[in-house]
């Protein structure tokens, strides 16, 4: 009877639910910076998040200078020494973090809507980003931790292929670097480095102020301008190099890992890539619906090959990866490799099974409530569309361009985009490569 | 298939709860318990079903059995044939996972609200129902013994870890790692994994929780319809494996040529939630208030930037890199208060030691400041209302107080408990169960490194 059951219940199409956030709001402050909301009222809490184009492509000549910047963020205000800025904040209930990536660095803030609670809050965050404490000890302190970060990487298998990974796919372009730097590069980084870094690049237009919770919007117009008044109007980070796409090469690094690690794949798309929702399609039928996906059935469902397995794009502001990844035992990595690289052009030359797309496609519309299902999901989309300047109906309109991408179009965009006969392969783990396979010493 | 992790990782306060609108609980006849949270802010739902079952009912030499079941629930049931559970979970935009851990295990979807019939549909099957295959097993066995690679053999804290706790437990099940020694893995057979399914996966033996936007009403006429037909079965509680007291501090020295930077932790036993009123060290009781005075301590310690362990050992006295406390409250078993440290370079482990202990010591001779304690509450009390962004966060806290046999009404409680503690209680906390006799102190670092 299930089983009756279940092959009705996947044809019916599924009545997308309606969303519940509010529209999205957008302005610009007085200084240049663009600012995003979303109105929640209904938990007592407000998240604002800055971010600015900072992030480790911007490092330069100085792997590690954008983590290390981002990290004094850490450290209070001229005023007000690490320890005093922390226990005020904590006084007020709010969780406070900054961070950055490969191409963001962001400072975040999560702080009751309750009025007293959040101005204390909010006037810390400002105070920050208004005059960070950029001295000696917390300088050498926060160097000293990046540099037992980066000794710790080197412990791990996994961290090592991505670093291999994404050197091999960019070469020398910034995406190519270790986005917290070398031992060698980071201790040559000074204090004057990041007073410089931080100058250049958190000023007003090239921030986002992006705000959700529960506040007005003349509140938080308000609280916009105060923030973006923190910071001099500056200039937008300049484009960042054009990527050249590396020739294909296949290299393997010697690790005592009971595990190797194995990642595939070739540059992909960038965000506003025409075949954009093509591609998400088509990989979530390859690699990206988890269990019902191919390389899961293939490579572990029927062979117990790895625990893992999956394939993604990550579109950035210049062409991302596209990665196939897994871990099997050292043994018997030739096969799981191999195995990979099949799947990998079977899929690309043949295209996804009409039906399977059709699951994919009903699971992605069906997914969708959830990515905005609470305040720090919506934030976290919202960052993405202001980064990288989407338009403001992107989520809006997103289920719909999922569901007009046709099974040719699919296929059409995976043959643009992937090349099995031509990816780049790294191996991280025991066993030497096997016999065809180029060493790198 | 599974995250045996602890999952409440909110600072160093392991519990911390959503005071939140009407939660309904209700029984049916053949025992099965079901707890529903109305949340009406996105159309969405999560369903989760919780076994009384994980790592700690396991026997040596059977280790891992819970874990190993966890992944053959997706697989194929009288009904349904391998796959199609996650495929219709797939189709209808679901998403679906399981984890284990060493008091429960638990399965869970999370998709659009109008599909939850569908998991009552396809929970009250697996609950009952499975065809463990052999052939599928031997494959999956091969995972799981790749999952333990992943995990464990490849990760030498992880490594470290595990021989800790069969170090610190000498009778007690948390000895046993979640996902179980890799001979056992190896060894595992079918009728083993059958025996254990039929044993504890029964509708008495069961909690279901669902938040989200739903009405009660309406999830008791599908629970009656789906899982009111499973039989009444009885469930017998395993038999307690007490740890026996603890004579004198236990160290450890592990020497891993992986490791790059070294680390330490120093465990302390201390009673969970649910050994209020049972014996405690010499000849005293368990009282309530030294749970929350420990979760107050060990957010003292390390709740946020401001507090101690920020403040004197990554800054003032500059010698940790990290530096951590944990206390599990919420625990079927006495569990531990846990510092973890990693030492800055240059900075010895013992030196490190040194300075961990000083802070116990130190709340030991003097209590904490009111204004700490007034932080820790504001944080607390703060943590409540962000956590009502998560509707899984809120079905994680009910069920797994319930899952260790505690009311899940202790949520709606919390604030008010950590609210009423004083910073004599902690430090009387501090002293009864912060001692050496009941500690394992285990140094991590490379292989031919000076410790």
């Amino acid at each position: 009877m299930m089983r009756r059951l279940v092959g009705l219940l996947l044809l019916l199409v599924l009545t997308p639910a309606s969303l519940a956030m509010a529209p999205i709001q957008r302005w610009q402050t007085a200084n240049g910076a663009w600012v995003y909301f979303v109105p929640a009222p209904e938990v007592p809490m407000l998240d604002v998040r800055v971010v600015f184009a900072a992030g480790s492509a911007r490092d330069g000549d100085n792997p590690g200078l954008a983590t290390l910047t981002a990290a004094m963020l850490d450290e209070g205000t001229e005023s007000l020494k690490a320890d005093d800025f922390h226990a005020a904040m904590e006084a007020t209930g709010a969780n406070f973090g900054a961070g950055s990536g490969l191409e963001m660095a962001s400072l975040s803030l999560r702080t009751l809507s309750e009025a007293a609670s959040r101005d204390a809050a909010y006037a810390l965050l400002e105070a920050v980003l208004r005059q960070p404490r950029f001295s000696a000890e917390p300088f050498a302190r926060q160097r000293s931790l990046l540099l037992s970060g980066l000794q710790s990487e080197q412990e791990s298998p996994g961290a090592i292929a991505d670093h291999a990974y994404m050197r091999a796919l960019y070469g020398q372009h910034p995406f190519g670097s270790p986005g917290a730097g070398t031992l060698a590069s980071v201790q040559a980084i000074s204090l004057p480095m990041v007073k410089a870094f931080y100058g250049r690049y958190f000023v007003a237009t090239n921030a986002r102020l992006i705000f959700v919770g529960d506040a007005s919007r003349a509140e938080i117009e308000r609280l916009a301008e105060q923030l973006s008044q923190a910071v001099p109007a500056g200039a937008p980070a300049p484009p960042l190099p054009v990527v050249h796409p590396q020739p294909a090469s296949a290299q393997h690094i010697a690790f005592d890992s009971a595990q190797t690690h194995v990642l595939l794949g070739e540059l992909g798309t960038a965000r506003g890539d025409p075949d954009h929702f093509a591609l998400i399609l088509g990989n979530h039928v390859l690699g990206g619906n988890g269990v019902v996906s191919v390389l899961f059935k293939e490579v572990r469902e029927k062979r117990g090959l790895s625990y893992s397995v999956n394939s993604h794009f990550e579109p950035l502001g210049l062409r991302g990866p596209f990665t196939a990844s897994l871990q099997t035992r050292g043994e018997q990595q030739a096969e799981a490799v191999a195995l990979l690289r099949r799947e990998i052009a079977l899929f690309v030359d043949n295209g996804p099974d009409p039906k399977a797309l059709e699951e994919a496609r009903q699971n992605l519309l069906g997914d969708f409530p959830l990515r905005l299902d609470g305040n720090g999901k919506i934030l976290d989309n919202l960052t993405m569309m202001a980064f990288y300047g989407l338009p403001l109906d992107y989520l809006d309109t997103w289920r719909d361009n999922i569901k007009a991408v046709t099974l040719a179009e699919v296929r059409a965009a995976l043959k643009r985009h992937l090349h099995p006969e031509a990816m780049t392969l790294v191996t991280v783990g025991r066993e030497p490569p096997k016999a065809g396979t180029p060493a790198h010493p | 298939m599974t995250k045996p992790s602890l999952f409440l990782a909110v600072c160093a306060t392991s519990i911390s709860f959503a005071a939140t609108a009407a939660t309904h609980e209700f029984k049916l006849e053949n025992g099965l318990k079901v707890i529903v949270q109305e949340d009406h802010r996105a159309p969405v739902a999560v369903f989760q079903v919780w076994y009384r079952v994980g790592a700690s009912y396991e026997q040596d030499g059977a280790t891992g059995l819970s874990h190993a079941l966890e992944h053959m629930m997706f697989k194929r049931t009288k009904t349904l044939a391998t796959g199609e559970f996650s495929r219709l979970i797939a189709a209808h935009g679901g998403r679906e996972n399981a984890f284990t851990t060493l008091d429960y295990t638990t399965y869970f979807q999370q998709w659009s609200a109008d599909n939850l019939e569908y998991s009552f549909k396809l929970e009250a099957d697996r609950m009952r129902n499975l065809e463990l295959d052999a052939k599928e097993f031997e494959n999956e066995r091969k995972v799981i013994l790749e999952e333990r690679r992943m995990r464990t053999d490849d990760n030498p804290q992880a490594l470290a870890g595990e021989a800790t706790a069969a170090a610190i437990w000498q009778t007690s099940p948390y000895r046993q790692p979640v996902i179980g020694w890799a001979a056992d893995i190896t060894n595992l057979q079918l009728p083993d994994l059958r025996a254990w399914y039929e044993r504890w996966y029964a509708p008495a033996n069961a909690t279901v929780v669902i938040v989200g936007d739903v009405d009660p009403a309406t999830m008791r006429q599908l629970a009656e319809r789906y899982f009111g037909p499973l039989p009444k079965l009885e469930v017998k509680p395993p038999a307690p494996r007490p740890e026996v007291p603890q004579r004198g501090e236990k160290r450890l020295q592990f020497r891993d040529e992986k490791v790059r930077v070294p680390s330490l932790s120093i465990a302390f036993k201390a009673p969970a939630m649910t050994q209020v009123g049972r014996a405690g060290p010499d000849g005293t009781k368990v009282e309530e208030w030294e749970i929350y005075a420990l979760e107050v301590l060990a957010a003292v310690l390390d709740g946020g930037s401001s507090a101690r362990f920020s403040r004197h050992l990554l800054r003032g006295k500059q010698l940790a890199a990290s530096a951590s406390a944990s206390y599990s409250a919420l625990s079927r078993l006495e569990d531990l208060f846990s510092l973890d440290g990693t030492p800055r370079e240059g900075v010895s482990l013992a030196q490190l030691e040194a300075a961990m202990r000083e802070e116990i010591l130190e709340i030991q001779r003097q209590p904490p400041t009111a204004e700490e304690l007034a932080r820790v509450k504001t944080q607390v009390r703060a943590q409540t209302i962000y956590q009502q962004d998560s509707l899984f966060y809120q079905a994680m806290t009910i069920g797994a107080l319930d899952a260790v046999g505690l009311p899940w009404q202790l949520k709606d409680r919390y604030d008010a408990a950590i609210a009423a503690v004083t910073p004599a209680q902690v430090q009387a906390a501090a002293k009864k169960y912060l001692v050496s006799e009941r500690s394992t102190v285990a140094w991590l670092s490379s292989a031919g490194a000076a410790p």
